[in-house]
């Protein structure tokens, strides 16, 4: 039998280690899985690499992981926002090391890693200075930079609902990374709103397959 | 520069761009005062709007009190969805992006080059941290890349050079150039001017113009 609902957040994160790299999901405040990066908070888990678009803003979710001295390494393309002072204030300090990816090449490293591929040629940034130290090939007349693929010993995702096998639906454009992270990472852990019986959702509208997923959780109203 | 008080305001180089976007476009309007371009496409037309976050058929802001925090745009706004439109995840609202799928983008500027380059996300302040967004992959992938900026920095300087001192978005990318004075294109003999502010000399235009610019046979009036 197959049950991939863990009761507690306190479960759902267990056994990530210190050091670990971990994909989190959302788009500004999109999206994000807040209550699974407090649980990793609350775990006391350091030296993360945490990649993520944006550097967290406020006291919450990623920006309470910088203020807490927890994350080593961001790998983001806009860690710039209203009230990223957390990050900004790490990042000033030489506290946390910071890898700029063009937003798609984030996206795609990941998709890259969760499809087994070594890497692929894109023109995204290959004549600026984020091309700088990588390799660059001329493909149909075009300059392309070679990117790796960025997988996660992690990823935390938010969705609206899933069935005990882990398959997931999400809600409006809170979406946004959480299939392609789900599928990039070792070991992946999603937050819902509700869970349903097997066979609830409609196979047709599944966005995220149970494959992708190791443990659900549900959080907000009981 | 003499001139300046014929300068465009943003809004009305918004309605400018708009009457390039054709009907039944597939459209990303860059963060910021590009978003202006929606609210002066006219009805006659049906465009569709893409965010990166993985939205088509984006729609207006909502009404006070109907905001959902999830459905926001790329500037983390809240917006609207429009009957049709469609949710997506982010390896695919990049993919069209990317892939050359965006009919036309409309993307801000620092500077731009007479050979297209790009410079829209770093200057060189050390001070802030560095961040790039979708900048590079909208510039490389969309077909049509259309630049809203001003013709002029703040303290006066040149936006439109022979090359970008600022660290680049990408090379040889920009189509069309709107700016508060005129509308230029951007060809292999450099910027090509087709429209300026009435009132404007070309000597103006050329002095607050750090590349060498060439004028159409049939330059119009930039009507304001």
């Amino acid at each position: 039998m197959i049950d991939k609902r863990v009761a507690s957040l306190a479960d759902a994160v267990a056994g990530i280690e210190d050091g670990a790299t971990v994909l989190v999901g959302g788009f500004g405040a999109s999206g994000v899985p807040v209550e699974l990066v407090h649980a990793l908070l609350d775990q006391g888990t350091t030296d993360l690499t945490v990649v993520t678009n944006n550097a967290g803003s406020g006291e919450t979710d990623v920006a309470a992981l910088l203020r807490e001295r927890r994350v080593r390494r961001i790998v983001c393309s806009y860690p710039r926002s209203t009230g990223s002072v957390w990050f900004e204030e790490r990042w000033r300090a030489g506290e946390v090391e910071l890898e700029l990816v063009p937003q798609g090449t984030l996206s795609e490293r990941m998709r890259a890693a969760a499809a087994g591929l070594g890497g692929f040629f894109t023109p995204t940034g290959a004549d600026s200075r984020l091309a700088e130290g990588k390799e660059v090939r001329v493909i149909g007349g075009r300059r392309h930079v070679f990117e790796e693929p960025l997988p996660g010993d992690v990823a935390l995702v938010k969705a609206a609902r899933a069935d005990r096998w882990g398959n997931l639906v999400y809600r409006t454009a809170a979406r946004n990374f959480g299939p392609t992270m789900a599928a990039a990472a070792t070991l992946t852990v999603v937050q819902v709103d509700e869970f349903v019986e097997l066979g609830e959702l409609d196979p047709e509208v599944i966005v995220t397959p149970g494959i992708f997923v190791d443990r659900v959780v549900r959080v907000g109203a009981a | 520069m003499r001139g300046r008080e014929l300068c465009l305001d943003v809004r009305a180089v918004a309605r400018r761009i708009a009457r390039d976007i054709p009907d039944g476009a597939y459209v990303n309007l860059g963060i910021g005062l590009p978003t202006l371009v929606a609210d002066c496409v006219g009805d006659d037309k049906e465009v569709v709007y893409h965010s990166e976050n993985g939205i088509l058929g984006m729609g207006p802001a909502p009404a006070p009190g109907e905001e959902d925090p999830e459905l926001i745009n790329a500037g983390k706004q809240p917006v609207t969805l429009l009957p049709g439109g469609a949710f997506f995840h982010h390896t695919d609202a990049f993919l069209m992006m990317r892939g050359g799928h965006v009919d036309v983008t409309v993307l801000g500027a620092f500077q731009v080059s007479e050979t297209g380059d790009l410079a829209n996300w770093a200057t060189d302040d050390a001070t802030h941290p560095p961040a790039v967004g979708g900048a590079m992959d909208l510039a490389v992938g969309a077909k049509r890349v259309l630049v809203m900026t001003t013709h002029t920095t703040r303290a006066g300087e040149p936006k439109l050079l022979p090359r970008c001192g600022y660290p680049l978005t990408a090379a040889a990318v920009v189509d069309r150039v709107y700016t508060d004075l005129a509308v230029l294109d951007v060809t292999a003999e450099g910027f090509l001017v087709r429209e300026m502010v009435a009132g404007l000399t070309r000597e103006d235009l050329q002095g607050a113009t750090a590349a060498r610019l060439s004028f159409a046979d049939d330059v119009a009036v930039l009507e304001p």
